[in-house]
């Protein structure tokens, strides 16, 4: 017994290798090499029996493109494969994914613990959007672990957390988290948005379901909005009884138990099965396509953001006209010892800084700009910035807004791949324009 | 994919390749239980499989007799595919070694979450080859890259152009 062979190979393949080909054979009808895009609605049946044994969920196929399309599959293989999980469902949004995640574990009544540093958008769905399925959360520092502690109750239903926090600097303590969920019976939901599978290896820390907003660094050039759940395959949705959609009879499906019949498969079929069945926020096939293009160079991508990130950082750090810099790249940040242990190929390319002359100082900021684009994104090849309280985190009250990192003072970098002296010439400039 | 127990893709693949004939033992008449899903699937992959359940037996599971032990099954079959808990595995496998030879058994296959290694050792030292805590429709569709169709890690890596059987 030769232990994780590939077909004819005796080691595990490096991530580069992984990101490039996992999930992407070749297409085997024609030869092609490149992952064709499927851009098709629905799949002709055998015969009645076979379409019987497809909607029962008997065999493996394709039905229709809102529950499964094979271009959509190829990247959520590879995205299992790269952050180390079981499987993959993609959504329409990393917002859509959020939901997807949220639909399998949570019954009306129930509650789950989020991060107070979080994307604002993020804060807003659970705040106010999940209310309305009846959805409890509460938002806790997940930095002091009794405080999460704390605010378990019987209901709750999962811990959720990013890796790297947007809008930037802070990096959660993976490890003390899940530790907390495993002793409550609870899956850890991370946001491996920011980090990337490159950078950061959640599941390895304990973690039980990673999200993502594709949408970004996995995307890498802006074209694409989307998202994903990959499942680790590694938490027992039976043995707690607190997750009747994973592991008591589904009444949509005849009674079918949904753990007791797939075992560790269980989340990612359900999540197809049912969650995109009914909740509708599936990914498109050129989506997908756009996506999977953007994962073969991640490792470059994620390397060179992180390097012109510090830089650019160390820059700021020094600059007369800048308060402080949150980055957990930089020696002076309080996350450096925890960047150090989850994150050790780099600290991303998204951080926030905050600057001596606050709201104010901030527009000027952003409009003075030339090479930086001034817009609501993050993880593009191109730099972009965004001040925070007057945009993302509007919604928010100045409590939460200050919470999240996310004050007046506040400025959002996203470091992109330009010439580094271009990058740091212009925010020179900007910054200039705020005096 | 947290079982200690590992099998190479190439040894599955020759397990699946050298079979025909499958008896399973625990076989389900009821549609929605994880048994019947397995044997419908092996059944559309060219695979015939043999009920083996005391409580149906001269009863029929997909067009199959149910038959109540293996010794009562007429004819040969290379694989026992064990859908019993692991305690029950023991047994199941002692009768399989007693008529290993005369019905041409070489696999003792245990279900996911079955594993019996006092059994496996038994079996491994009459000569049979054994696989546990693994479902052999998920291994056929990962090594068949059907899996991959739901979004499931395959772990395979090839840039081989697989064959397919064209009608
Ligand atoms: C960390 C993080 N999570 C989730 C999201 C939401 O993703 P999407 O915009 O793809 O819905 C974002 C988007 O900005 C994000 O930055």
């Amino acid at each position: 017994m030769s232990d994780k062979k590939s077909m004819g190979k005796s080691r595990e393949y490096g991530f580069e290798t992984r990101m490039i080909h996992a999930g992407t054979q070749p297409e085997p009808v024609t030869g092609a090499r490149q992952t064709p895009i499927f851009q098709n609605t629905s799949y002709v049946f055998h015969d009645a029996d076979h379409a019987a044994s497809l909607f029962n969920l008997q065999t493996f196929g394709f039905i229709y493109s809102r529950l499964t399309n094979p271009t959509v599959a190829a990247l959520e293989e590879r995205l299992a494969n790269l952050e180390g999980g079981r499987g993959g469902t993609c959504c329409a949004s990393g917002h859509a994914s959020q939901i997807l995640a949220f639909f399998a574990l949570m019954e009306p009544g129930d509650h789950f613990i989020a991060s107070t540093r979080l994307y604002g958008g993020s804060i807003t769905q659970f705040g106010k959007t999940f209310k309305k399925f009846d959805w409890q959360v509460d938002f806790v520092d997940v930095d002091d672990p009794e405080a999460v502690r704390r605010a378990l109750t019987p209901k709750t239903k999962a811990i959720f957390v990013e890796s790297l926090a947007n809008p930037g600097g802070v990096v959660s303590d993976l490890e003390a988290l899940a530790a907390i969920a495993r002793e409550a019976e609870i899956p850890l939901i991370v946001d491996n948005t920011m980090a990337t599978p490159y950078l950061c290896q959640p599941f390895d820390w304990g973690a039980d379901l990673i999200v993502h907003s594709t949408t970004k660094f996995l995307s890498g050039n802006g074209t694409s909005v989307g998202g994903a759940v990959i499942d680790s395959g590694n938490f027992d949705w039976t043995a707690s009884g607190k997750f009747p959609g994973l592991a008591a009879p589904e009444p949509a499906y005849h009674g079918l138990n949904f753990h007791e019949t797939f075992g560790d498969m269980a989340f990612t079929m359900q999540a197809h099965a049912v969650g995109l069945r009914d909740l509708g926020a599936t990914m498109a096939p050129m989506h997908a396509f756009q996506t999977l293009l953007g994962t073969e160079t991640l490792s470059l991508r994620m390397e060179r953001h992180c390097a012109n990130a510090k830089q650019v950082a160390e820059f700021l750090e020094g600059h007369p006209a800048v308060a402080w810099v949150s980055c957990a790249a930089l020696a002076s940040s309080p996350y450096r010892a925890l960047a150090e242990k989850y994150l050790p190929r780099g600290a991303g390319s998204v951080f926030t800084l905050g600057l001596k002359g606050g709201y104010e100082a901030g527009v000027k900021m952003v409009e003075g700009c030339e090479l930086f684009s001034h817009l609501a994104n993050i993880g593009d090849v191109r730099s972009l910035i965004l001040h925070p309280a007057s945009t993302t985190h509007r919604q928010l009250s100045e409590e939460q807004q200050a919470a999240a990192g996310a004050g007046p003072e506040v400025v959002r970098l996203s470091i992109g791949l330009e010439t580094v002296e271009d990058i740091i010439a212009d925010l020179e400039l900007a910054l200039a324009a705020t005096a | 994919m947290s079982s200690p127990l590992t099998y190479s893709n190439n040894e599955l693949l020759a397990i699946l390749r050298d079979t025909r004939t499958i008896a399973m033992v625990g076989a389900s008449p009821k549609w929605n239980r994880p048994s019947y899903f397995a044997m419908k699937y092996l059944q559309e992959k060219g695979y015939r499989v043999i009920p083996v359940n005391p409580g149906h037996a001269g009863k029929e599971i997909l067009g199959e007799t149910v038959y109540a032990s293996l010794a009562e099954i007429p004819g040969k079959f290379e694989m026992v595919d064990i859908f019993r808990n692991s305690e029950a595995a023991g047994p199941v496998t002692d009768e399989a070694i007693a008529v290993a030879k005369d019905k041409g058994i070489k696999v003792v296959w245990m279900q996911l979450g079955v594993i019996n290694e006092a059994a496996a050792e038994k079996a491994r030292a009459a000569g049979l080859t054994v696989v546990m805590d693994r479902c052999p429709k998920i291994e056929f569709g990962r090594l068949n890259a059907e899996l991959s169709w739901g979004g499931f890690n395959s772990r395979i890596i090839t840039s081989k152009r697989r064959r397919v059987r064209l009608s």
